[in-house]
C-alpha cells in the first residue's frame, strides 16, 4: 500500500513553501523506491505550523509541521516507520488548537482534495442540497431563518429576511452574487474555504437559487486571490461534469449556473452596491440604498448578495441542523464565526468557534500573544475599518451587538494584533490614508474627508495645535461617520476615534513612550 | 517573469470578440487584453467602447477607476508587498522600505532600467504569515530582511 500524505495547496501554506515540500518529499520517496500519493487538500488553518503534511494511518491523519524542504527527507522516515521526529504533533483532529474549535462551516477544510466532487461527496459534501431539493421555497427560508444566521460580511443583516425578500418578488430573472471581495487586512476565511472547500460555497449558493428561484450565480473574488480563482473555476468545471452546475441540478428540475468574475483592486467593490456595479462592468461606484439589492440588485433584477462565508454556512443549515447551528452562540448572534487571528500574532490562523468567546481570550490564549514576544498593546478587530481595542477591553464577548455597544465592529471576524511598538497614531492616519486611496469619490465626506483627516492628523503627529487639530479631528469623524453613503466613509472613523480614545499619550509630537522605548 | 505580446490591433480585437456575449464584460475584456499585452494599450478603449456600445469616457473612467489596470507596461518583475495592517503589525514598515532603498525607487514605481516594477498591495490574505509578497503571481509570507533581499535580488536578475 503506498503512503497518502496530505499537503495544503493553499496560498498561505504555498506562501511558506508548500509547493517545494510537496516536490522534495516526491522526490524523496522516488530515491528509497517507495510508492507515494500526495493529495493537494486545503489549509487546516494552523498557519504558525504551515507547511502543515499529514499522513494517513490506521489510527487516522498524524500532522507534521512546520515542515521546511531540509525537513523532507526525514519527516518521510518518521512517516514510514511511524516513528518519533521533532515536527509530529501527532493526530491531527487532537491537536489542542484544533480540537476545541467548533467547525461546522470548516469541517472539510484540509481534509478533502478540493478538486474533487467526489471527495466533497464521501465527507457528506451536497447533502444540504439533497435535502433542499425535497422542500418548498418557504421551508428553506424557514430553516435559515431559524438558523439565526447573520450575514458574514460584517454588517451582520439576517440572512433569512434577504432571501424572503427577493423571493417574494416576482421577475423573469433574479441572481445569487456571492461576495468574495474579502478585502479587510487581517481576514483570510473567505480565501480559505474557496481554495479548501469551493463546493461548499456552491452548494450553499445553489440552495440560495432554488429558495429564492434565480438561475445564475456570480461570485466577484478580488484579483489578489489568484489561488482562488482558480480552485472555485476548477470546482464549478467539475461541478458542471457531476451535473450539480447547469441544467437540472442533482436530476431535479432547477437549474443553477455559476459564473467567477475577478475584480481589479478596488477595496470598495466589497462594498455590496459598488461591487454590482463592478459586475455589471462599471466603477466600483457606490449606490444610494433604496432601492435594495434584494429588489433593484444586478442588472436592475431582484438579487440575493451575501459573503462567502454566509453561502458557506448553509449547507449545514439545510442538512438539518437550522437548530444546532440556532443553538450555539449567544444573544443575538448565532451559530459559529470562523475568526482569523493575525499580524503579530504567536498562533495565527483560523478559530471557528461559537459567538461570545471573549477577545482576551481570543488574542492571549488562543493566539499566544505576540510572535515577537512583546506586550499585546492594541488589537485591529474587523479590518481597516474596524475599531482599535486595548486590552483593557479584552473582557469583550465576540458579539455584534457587544462590540458595537464599545463602538467597535466585528466586521469578517478578522483579528490583527499590534505589539507595544505600534504608533497608534501613525495607525489612524494610516485609517485615512487607506480610506482616501480607496474611496470610490461619490460622496464628498468620504472623499474629501479622507484626505483632510490625513493632512490633520499628520499636523497633530508633527505637534501643530495639537488640541485644536484632535478636535478637528473628531469633529470630521462625526462628519464622515453619519455623512456618508457607505461604511468606507462612514466606518473610517472607527479605528480613528478608538485610537483617540484609546490610546491619547500617542498623539503628538514624539510621543514619550516611545522615545522611553528606545 | 511573464512574456507578453506587443500590442497588435487585430489580436485586440479578436481578444475584445470572444468577450462581448458576456453580460458587464467591461472588466472582463480589460483583464485579458492586460493578460496579453501586459498593459491595456489606448488604443483598445475605443475599441472596447464600440463593441460594447459604450462610450469611449465610460470605458475609460472604468479603466482608470481600478487599480490593477496598467496604461502602460510594467518592468520585467513586478514585486507587490502588502503594506495593509497585519504585514504593518508584523514589520512590514520596515521591510518595504528596505526594499526601496535595496532597488533604488518607492512604491509604485519602476527601476530605471525597466528591470523591476515595485507595488505596493492591500493585502494578499496571507495575514497569519504576514509579512507577505508576490513576485509575478508567486506568493511569499513570513518575510525577513534575508527573504526581502533574497525576493529583491531575484527580481533584479
Amino acid at each position: 500500500m503506498s503512503l497518502r500524505v496530505f499537503i495544503p495547496r493553499d496560498a498561505g501554506a504555498i506562501a511558506v513553501g508548500a509547493d517545494d515540500v510537496a516536490s522534495k518529499l516526491e522526490q524523496a520517496a522516488a530515491n528509497r523506491g517507495v510508492p507515494i500519493e500526495i493529495v493537494r487538500t486545503g489549509s487546516r488553518g494552523l498557519y504558525w505550523l504551515e507547511p502543515m503534511l499529514e499522513v494517513a494511518t490506521a489510527k487516522g491523519r498524524v500532522a507534521f509541521g512546520p515542515v521546511s524542504v531540509n525537513d523532507a527527507a526525514s519527516v518521510l522516515e518518521a512517516m514510514l516507520a511511524d516513528g518519533p521526529h521533532a515536527l509530529r504533533l501527532g493526530i491531527t483532529g487532537e491537536i489542542p488548537w484544533l480540537k476545541r474549535q467548533t467547525r461546522l462551516t470548516f469541517t472539510r477544510c484540509g481534509v478533502i482534495d478540493p478538486r474533487s466532487l467526489e471527495d466533497y461527496r464521501a465527507h457528506n459534501g451536497y447533502s444540504g442540497l439533497e435535502r433542499a431539493l425535497t422542500l418548498t421555497s418557504d421551508s428553506i427560508l424557514a430553516d435559515v431563518t431559524a438558523s439565526g444566521l447573520r450575514g458574514r460580511g460584517g454588517a451582520g443583516f439576517p440572512t433569512g429576511i434577504k432571501w424572503k425578500t427577493v423571493a417574494q418578488t416576482s421577475a423573469m430573472q433574479k441572481y445569487i452574487v456571492c461576495n468574495a471581495d474579502e478585502g479587510d487586512s487581517g481576514t483570510f476565511a473567505d480565501r480559505m474555504i474557496m481554495e479548501g472547500d469551493p463546493f461548499l460555497v456552491i452548494e450553499g449558493m445553489t440552495i440560495a437559487g432554488i429558495a429564492v428561484g434565480a438561475t445564475k450565480g456570480y461570485i466577484y473574488i478580488r484579483s489578489e486571490y489568484p489561488h482562488a480563482v482558480e480552485a472555485m473555476n476548477a470546482a464549478i468545471a467539475a461541478g458542471r461534469r457531476g451535473g450539480y452546475v447547469g441544467s437540472r441540478i442533482g436530476g431535479s428540475p432547477h437549474s443553477f449556473d455559476l459564473e467567477v468574475r475577478v475584480g481589479a483592486g478596488a477595496y470598495v467593490c466589497g462594498e455590496e452596491t459598488s461591487l454590482l456595479e463592478s459586475l455589471e462592468g462599471r466603477r466600483g461606484i457606490v449606490r444610494a440604498k433604496p432601492p435594495l439589492p434584494a429588489h433593484h440588485g444586478l442588472f436592475g433584477k431582484p438579487t440575493v448578495i451575501n459573503n462567502v462565508l454566509s453561502f458557506a454556512a448553509i449547507p449545514f443549515i439545510l442538512a438539518g441542523g437550522a437548530k444546532a447551528y440556532a443553538d450555539f452562540g449567544m444573544g443575538r448572534s448565532r451559530g459559529t464565526m470562523p475568526i482569523q487571528l493575525a499580524g503579530n500574532v504567536k498562533y495565527g490562523g483560523l478559530f471557528e468557534t461559537a459567538f461570545g468567546i471573549t477577545l482576551g481570550e481570543l488574542v492571549d490564549d488562543v493566539g499566544g500573544g505576540t510572535f515577537t514576544g512583546r506586550p499585546v498593546r492594541a488589537v485591529q478587530v474587523g479590518g481597516p475599518l474596524g475599531a482599535y481595542f486595548p486590552s483593557a477591553l479584552f473582557d469583550t464577548p465576540f458579539d455584534y451587538e457587544a462590540f458595537a455597544a464599545r463602538d467597535g465592529l466585528i466586521g469578517h471576524g478578522g483579528i490583527v494584533v499590534f505589539d507595544d511598538t505600534v504608533d497608534m497614531a501613525k495607525q489612524a492616519r494610516f485609517a485615512m490614508e487607506f480610506c482616501a486611496i480607496e474611496s470610490c469619490g461619490k460622496c464628498t465626506p468620504c472623499r474629501i474627508g479622507s484626505t483632510r483627516g490625513a493632512e490633520t492628523i499628520e499636523k497633530i503627529r508633527a505637534g501643530e495645535r495639537v488640541t485644536e487639530n484632535i478636535a478637528l479631528v473628531e469633529d470630521l469623524c462625526n462628519t464622515m461617520k453619519f455623512g456618508s453613503l457607505c461604511a468606507l466613509g462612514g466606518f473610517t472613523p472607527y479605528p480613528v476615534m478608538s485610537a483617540l480614545k484609546h490610546f491619547r499619550d500617542d498623539f503628538g509630537p514624539a510621543p514619550t513612550r516611545l522615545q522611553a522605548a528606545e | 517573469m511573464t512574456v507578453y505580446e506587443p500590442w497588435d490591433a487585430a489580436r485586440g480585437a479578436e481578444i475584445i470578440a470572444e468577450h462581448t456575449h458576456l453580460d458587464g464584460a467591461t472588466l472582463v475584456i480589460l483583464h485579458a487584453l492586460q493578460e496579453a499585452f501586459g498593459y491595456v494599450p489606448e488604443p483598445a478603449i475605443p475599441m472596447i467602447a464600440s463593441a460594447l456600445n459604450l462610450s469611449r469616457a465610460e470605458v475609460h473612467g472604468v479603466f482608470t477607476f481600478y487599480h490593477d489596470f496598467r496604461h502602460k507596461p510594467a518592468g520585467r518583475h513586478v514585486l507587490k508587498l502588502c503594506r495593509a495592517e497585519a504585514c504593518q503589525a508584523a514589520g512590514g514598515d520596515a521591510l518595504a522600505a528596505r526594499a526601496e532603498s535595496k532597488l533604488g525607487v518607492s512604491l509604485g514605481n519602476t527601476t530605471p532600467d525597466q528591470r523591476v516594477t515595485l507595488e505596493p498591495i492591500y493585502c494578499l490574505g496571507l495575514c497569519a504569515t504576514a509579512p507577505s509578497a508576490m513576485l509575478d503571481g508567486r506568493v511569499v509570507g513570513r518575510l525577513d530582511e534575508a527573504r526581502i533581499d533574497a525576493l529583491v535580488a531575484e527580481a533584479r536578475r
